[in-house]
């Protein structure tokens, strides 16, 4: 299992969850990332990707305006 | 006789965030098709991004209403960035634009055509859309349907069940995957068949009923993109200048520049975003917006873009304001200037 993290700081949805979506279908299931982003709308929007991928979120963090969503990847990583 | 690729035959269903894709899909699940979403972000889409910029539409929901779709209906989505692609059917729409600078019928043949691109490398069998004869001026109506199946290249694999049954019958029903005798006869701009279907198929809630989710249809931001390829001479855009076109108020007070001024707290933070690519100012003396310019600009230019940063800022009713300047590739230096009246300010100037 690996850990990675993804930059998607300073992007507006929906480019944040294209991102996290293009990487994580490289990943295999199990391996964690760590989205970092700005725009609030992400914090609803890549965990419904996640819900409706099979994917988990395992946290979220909001820190000075920057967050900080974790995913580790399910088997539906397609 | 065309068997399917699979034994449940597989659908992608263009899913905009609205209420007649919303319909179309469903009514495919109905029927037993597998049944998973595509979205294409071509950078012009109006949902997200002017909620996530405007401290005032902080109270709406943010929520990404494609996303929302799909997750109601319990299918996937994919969500493909055509950003790039997309420019040559923004720039060289070979069916024109409608009332303003967007492609529709264009971009409908492109949107089809990239599902059907998707269908072929993902092994699905036809793609669903939820256009109804008749409800758009442009693509959705008697004489452009069979355009769009044509040029997208997706023909007969091209199902709109909304409408399918005043149609002519295309592969998913001739060969029985879909009964057709299912399907509507939707036809026309009025919104009372999906209200009902929707009250019928048991969804009560759904985003705007339909369409208005692309800037390219709005006059004031055609009109500010139009400006920008004049002052350019050139047609071309990259991604940041359809984002900017979305944000502040934009005056063009002399052909080689214009300014960009935040309106609110959550435009002056996004503007804050850009300071390193243009040559921006704000006002010290007073509370004022941060201001970028897009052009090349003498000190001329300069004095009067500080003239324009002052009467949008807190000091526009005193004698001077003190304007700190950072130019493009030299040292901050300030400048104190008499805000411009509103009677100096011609209208001409506000794109």
């Amino acid at each position: 299992m690996s850990h990675h993290q993804l930059d998607a700081r300073r992007m507006l949805c929906p480019m944040p969850v294209i991102r996290t979506q293009n990487f994580v279908v490289k990943l295999p299931p199990g391996d964690t990332i760590d989205v970092l982003c700005t725009d609030p709308g992400a914090l609803h929007d890549i965990p419904a990707w996640c819900r409706i991928h099979g994917h988990e979120i395992i946290g979220t963090q909001e820190q000075d305006g920057e967050l900080m969503i974790s995913v580790r990847v399910g088997v539906n990583s397609d | 006789m065309n068997q399917p690729k699979n034994q449940q035959p597989k659908a992608v269903s263009l899913i905009s965030g609205g209420l007649d894709s919303m319909l179309a899909t469903q009514a495919m699940l109905d029927q037993g098709i597998h049944v998973e979403g595509i979205n294409f972000y071509t950078g012009f889409c109006v949902e997200g991004h002017t909620h996530a910029i405007r401290k005032k539409d902080k109270a709406k929901p943010k929520r990404n209403n494609a996303l929302w779709v799909a997750e109601q209906l319990g299918i996937k989505l994919h969500i493909i960035d055509v950003i790039d692609e997309y420019k040559d059917v923004v720039i060289n729409p070979k069916h024109g634009y409608g009332s303003n600078m967007n492609p529709c019928l264009d971009c409908k043949c492109f949107m089809v055509g990239k599902a059907h691109e998707w269908i072929k490398k993902h092994d699905f069998d036809f793609i669903v859309t939820g256009e109804v004869v008749g409800q758009r001026p442009m693509s959705q109506r008697r004489d452009t349907m069979p355009v769009i199946q044509r040029e997208s290249g997706a023909e007969d694999r091209l199902l709109r069940p909304l409408c399918a049954k005043i149609l002519p019958a295309t592969l998913p029903e001739r060969e029985g995957w879909v009964d057709r005798e299912k399907l509507f006869a939707f036809n026309g701009r009025g919104r009372k068949p999906q209200i009902a279907l929707a009250a019928q198929m048991g969804i009560s809630d759904f985003a705007q009923p339909s369409g208005g989710c692309c800037f390219l249809t709005d006059a004031a931001y055609s009109n500010k993109l139009a400006d920008l390829w004049s002052a350019r001479g050139e047609r071309h855009y990259e991604l940041d200048d359809i984002m900017l076109l979305k944000v502040g108020r934009h005056l063009r007070p002399r052909p080689h520049f214009k300014i960009i001024v935040g309106r609110e707290e959550g435009e002056n933070r996004f503007l804050e975003g850009y300071r390193k690519q243009f040559t921006h100012m704000y006002t010290t003396s007073h509370p004022g917006p941060l201001v970028l310019l897009d052009g090349t600009a003498g000190n001329d230019d300069l004095q009067l873009a500080a003239q324009l940063a002052a009467r949008f800022s807190q000091g526009k009713m005193a004698e001077t304001v003190c304007v700190e300047l950072h130019e493009k590739g030299t040292a901050k230096r300030e400048l104190t200037v008499a805000p411009l009246t509103n009677e100096e300010i011609p209208l001409e100037w506000y794109l």
